[in-house]
């Protein structure tokens, strides 16, 4: 059976990529914004999942204003990068996995997300800034990567609750993937930020520790979080921060946070990284685990007991 | 027709691109759209004018492009998305078209950014409902980002 081991969330920045591209990292400004993924390098590659499903948007790239699906999967073998005006990123093709993706399309229609099925699309920084955050620079990607493409460039973008909703369909989805299959799920995008209007350089940073406690702690309380909330309190463009409530939707309602950082800025956006892991693996164990305490407390309360009388 | 009024219409300094600016803006953005082609970046430049004749926009479209009025644009159905390739075709920076569109220099507009960027406090709202949105935060107001 295939599962999800872990989400991980993370923003999306394109200056993040053109500082790679130009051999920027090391410049304090961009060592600042890398350095919070040296210990998210070393955990992924300690998780090796097989395969990656990246919710992201795209920015103008795959499409333009001729076609705006709501939920798009890529399905296909492969995914180059795109070129967004500046020739394609120096990164290498993303190999798909289109038999999961395929399943993935056919469990979740079925349960009523009514997704766009992409079986040709290039895809922009949205998926590949996130993809060198979390793997580095490597000549080919350690894992086959499935794309979800999501509205929120056209208002309105889907409700976080759906967006939960789809991660949990997915989840039953995956798990219903014959093949031993270990995949991570990526929620990317935000955190605060506006580039557009006379407000654009937008920053919440109390809203944004907010989000990422909830996102642990309570992610249904953020299910109901209205856009205009989004857009008010976290910049037009920080609605992007409901793709998460996809990768959240996918884990266990209780997870381990493992990690977390946050900077502010890159370019014009708030930098928003977590790592949240299912304890499934060791579930069973922690149900067991209660009950023995409290039968061996009701055994030393009975000791005491008897000892207590026998004096 | 006169635009609907919507809930999001009562943020400051905001045009949200709605389906409605979706419909209204298909030209704007089909033009920046093309400019992904190198070959149309040339034929623009040869001839704005001309060129923006093909995307059937209104004058008023059409002024607030070749005046580069990026506000007007967005505000006509432009998405920043998109008009940030008109920027890029004019050898603007991304930051470039932020300073343009906050009114200020873009040496002011990066030392904002530097220093935590805009505070959300008084840019809530045109009505006065300048307070957090409600059961986010539950403690005092505060100053905006903790770190440059």
């Amino acid at each position: 059976m295939a599962r999800i081991v872990a989400g991980v969330g993370s923003s999306h920045v394109p200056a993040i990529g053109a500082a790679l591209d130009n051999g920027r990292t090391e410049e304090p400004y961009w060592k600042r914004v890398f350095s919070g993924f040296e210990k998210s390098k070393q955990w992924m590659a300690n998780t090796k999942p097989d395969v990656a499903i990246v919710v992201y948007n795209d920015h103008a790239s795959a499409f333009s204003v001729e076609m705006i699906p709501t939920f798009a999967l890529g399905c296909a073998a492969e995914f180059p990068p795109a070129d967004e005006g500046w020739g394609p990123r120096p990164v290498p093709v993303l190999k798909g996995h289109p038999a999961l993706a395929a399943h993935i399309a056919q469990s979740v229609i079925l349960d009523e997300f009514d997704l766009t099925v992409v079986n040709k699309m290039e895809v922009d920084h949205g998926l590949t800034v996130p993809m060198n955050l979390l793997f580095g620079t490597p000549r080919e990607w350690p894992c086959q990567v499935i794309p979800l493409a999501v509205n929120v460039v056209m208002y309105p973008p889907p409700t976080g609750h759906r967006c939960y909703m789809l991660g949990k369909a997915i989840r039953k989805a995956v798990e219903s993937y014959p093949e031993d299959l270990k995949v991570v799920i990526f929620g990317t995008g935000g955190l605060s930020h506006q580039i557009s209007g006379p407000r654009a350089g937008l920053i919440n940073s109390k809203w944004d520790k907010s989000f990422l406690d909830n996102l642990t702690k309570d992610p249904k309380k953020l299910t109901r979080i209205p856009h205009i909330d989004y857009m008010r309190e976290a910049g037009a463009e920080g609605i992007e921060m409901v793709m998460w409530l996809i990768m959240r939707g996918a884990l266990d309602d209780k997870v381990d946070e493992v990690y977390r950082f946050y900077t502010v800025p890159a370019s014009n956006t708030a930098v928003g990284h977590i790592i949240l892991e299912n304890r499934r693996k060791t579930a069973s164990k922690d149900k067991r685990a209660p009950a023995a305490k409290s039968r061996q407390a009701a055994a030393r309360k009975a000791a005491q007991r008897i000892a207590s009388k026998g004096r | 027709m006169a635009r609907a009024q919507q809930d999001y219409d009562d943020i400051p300094g905001t045009f949200v691109f709605d389906a409605e600016r979706s419909r209204q803006g298909y030209g704007i953005n089909m033009f920046c759209m093309s400019l992904m082609k190198d070959e149309n970046r040339k034929a623009f430049k040869a001839n704005e004018a001309g060129y923006l004749k093909k995307f059937n926009l209104s004058p008023a479209q059409t002024d607030a492009i070749l005046k580069r009025d990026y506000n007007r644009m967005l505000e006509l159905g432009g998405n920043i998305y998109f008009t940030a390739k008109l920027g890029a075709t004019d050898g603007h920076s991304f930051q470039h078209l932020a300073a343009l569109m906050t009114g200020s220099s873009q040496q002011d507009y990066a030392a904002m950014m530097l220093a935590g960027g805009r505070s959300v406090e008084g840019n809530r709202s045109r009505s006065g409902k300048d307070k957090p949105a409600k059961s986010k935060s539950k403690s005092k107001p505060k100053s905006s980002a903790k770190r440059k």
